[in-house]
């Protein structure tokens, strides 16, 4: 019985977290564009999949992603073994980041762009090397980013001087980059991050800075997403520089 | 019946695909660096697997139901027949409002259902020891969003310069981060990250792309791109203006007992 009302708790907070959407499609659908929905059963069946994985997600984050990531930044920083620690930061940020299909898109699209306005040969050949180039800069990038976030999270740095000198140094590349590449390494930074590598590495800064004396959870913990969001764009544009 | 297996199992691939080098990972440094076994590894592979199963069923969903009609609404709402009202001669960027309705409540929506950050809300609410509400988070995160899509689709619309928008964007964050409670800025900066991963990013890249090659003398390659960029940094100055209105709150009921 108790097990029943535990499930359906789940569903409901499955099914609120996605009633805007609904509304929202919905309203513009009836109000606004006036026509009936296309296709009735396969969206019926496909929110139904939303719900249920949106349910089970949360329940593995709680279960699984986020006792693995402590567990590990706990045993990495009680090893004391800095070296590792950078060694699966940065593999952590490199090998989610170069998988990523939003990222492998974005790159395809960027090799298409930069064909067509002169930027780069029309060849295949070219045009490919140049999308894997792209994709391997943005995963060292995010790799490097994780770095630095937990050398932080060790030394304790303020977060802000970092983010802001990195601000600085967006700034100043947006004015020198070529202007095709500054709306593809905007966007890049927003894409590189993840579903699955957001709760493991929020988990690993949490982890970190609650077995490091000293450090605040709170202040020091966080951070590490809003480098790997930061320091793509400076690759990438530094990437439009080196190549044209 | 059929069909939709297939599907299933396809999008299970590509997840089990995406997580392999993670967990590959996981498990060489757990075994080979630290060479101990996984503690509750019955319970933390079980998490795993909900996880890997959660998210494959979400996005066959979503691909089921929200993407294609999104992409429609996208579509139907910048067909310059539908902005004229079958009529008007002359269009203005004010004509195109529906799309602005459109993009704010999306934006406001999508990221409600955005996993990543719901996870980020959950450990900020147990970080902080039940200070930071994960509905507060979620919903502020969200309006920060919303507004980021109207700015984004006017820029489309206008044709204005990107960088000038992120620059601006940049200047008032460091402004905000002289002034705001210096506890909460860690967590607004990283709120800009999560905002846009497997439910945002494609309703958005679709927006943007019918948008600019539905408006005469947008193109999809210069004007097309940006949105994301919008949606990652609108999040951080409502996250941070959260912060200092809560600590103006509290600094005014101080005065007040006083």
């Amino acid at each position: 019985m108790q097990a029943i009302t535990i499930f359906l708790k789940k569903i409901m907070t499955a099914i609120t977290d996605l009633i805007p959407i609904i509304l929202v499609v919905v309203f513009f659908q009836i109000v606004v564009i006036q026509q009936p929905f296309p296709q009735i059963w396969e969206v019926l069946v496909g929110s139904l999949f939303v719900i249920v994985g949106l349910m089970l997600f949360i329940e593995g984050l709680e279960i699984g992603l986020f006792p693995i990531g402590e567990t590990l930044a706990y045993a990495l920083a009680k090893k004391g073994s800095l070296i590792w620690l950078v060694i699966f930061s940065f593999a952590l940020g490199f090998s989610t980041t170069i998988a990523e299909p939003a990222l492998i898109a974005i790159a395809k699209e960027a090799s298409e762009i930069s064909a067509d306005t002169g930027l780069i040969d029309k060849s295949a050949a070219t045009k490919s090397a140049y999308a894997l180039g792209l994709r391997l800069s943005v995963a060292f990038s995010v790799g490097l980013a994780i770095v630095i976030g937990v050398v932080r999270i060790l030394k304790g740095w303020k977060l802000y001087y970092l983010v802001i000198g990195g601000y600085v140094i967006v700034m100043l590349m947006t004015i020198i980059a070529p202007r095709e590449i500054i709306g593809l390494a905007y966007d890049a930074g927003g894409v590189t991050t993840s579903t699955i590598t957001v709760p493991l590495v929020a988990a690993l800064g949490v982890g970190l800075s609650n077995t490091i004396k000293g450090r605040n959870p709170l202040i020091d913990g966080f951070g590490l997403i809003a480098f790997a969001s930061l320091l793509p764009m400076v690759f990438v544009m530094g990437y439009g520089l080196i190549w044209f | 019946m059929l069909n939709l297996l297939q599907d299933f199992i396809q999008t299970l691939i590509h997840t089990v695909r995406d997580v392999l080098p993670i967990l590959s990972l996981i498990v060489f440094f757990q075994l080979v660096i630290l060479k101990r076994p996984i503690p509750n590894s019955k319970k933390m592979i079980l998490g795993g697997v909900y996880v890997i199963l959660g998210l494959a069923l979400f996005l066959l969903g979503l691909e089921k139901a929200l993407f294609p009609i999104g992409e429609i609404m996208a579509t139907q709402l910048s067909d310059p027949v539908f902005v004229s009202n079958n009529g008007a001669n002359e269009v203005f960027w004010w004509s195109y409002y529906w799309i602005f309705i459109f993009a704010a409540l999306i934006g406001f929506s999508t990221t409600i259902a955005e996993p990543s950050l719901i996870a980020v809300a959950m450990k900020a609410n147990e970080v902080s020891a039940g200070t930071i509400s994960q509905w507060g988070l979620r919903i502020t995160v969200a309006l920060g969003v919303a507004f980021a899509l109207t700015l984004g689709t006017f820029r489309i619309i206008t044709g204005t310069p990107l960088h000038l928008y992120i620059l601006a964007g940049y200047v008032i964050v460091i402004i905000q981060t002289i002034f705001a409670p210096k506890k909460l800025i860690a967590l607004a900066y990283d709120s800009g990250g999560v905002t846009t991963s497997t439910v945002t990013v494609p309703l958005v890249a679709a927006l943007g792309l019918g948008l600019s090659s539905a408006v005469p003398g947008r193109s999809p390659a210069i004007d097309g791109f940006g949105l994301i960029a919008f949606a990652s940094l609108f999040p951080i100055i409502s996250v941070l203006a959260y912060a200092q209105i809560i600590e103006w709150q509290i600094l005014y009921s101080k005065k007040r007992k006083k």
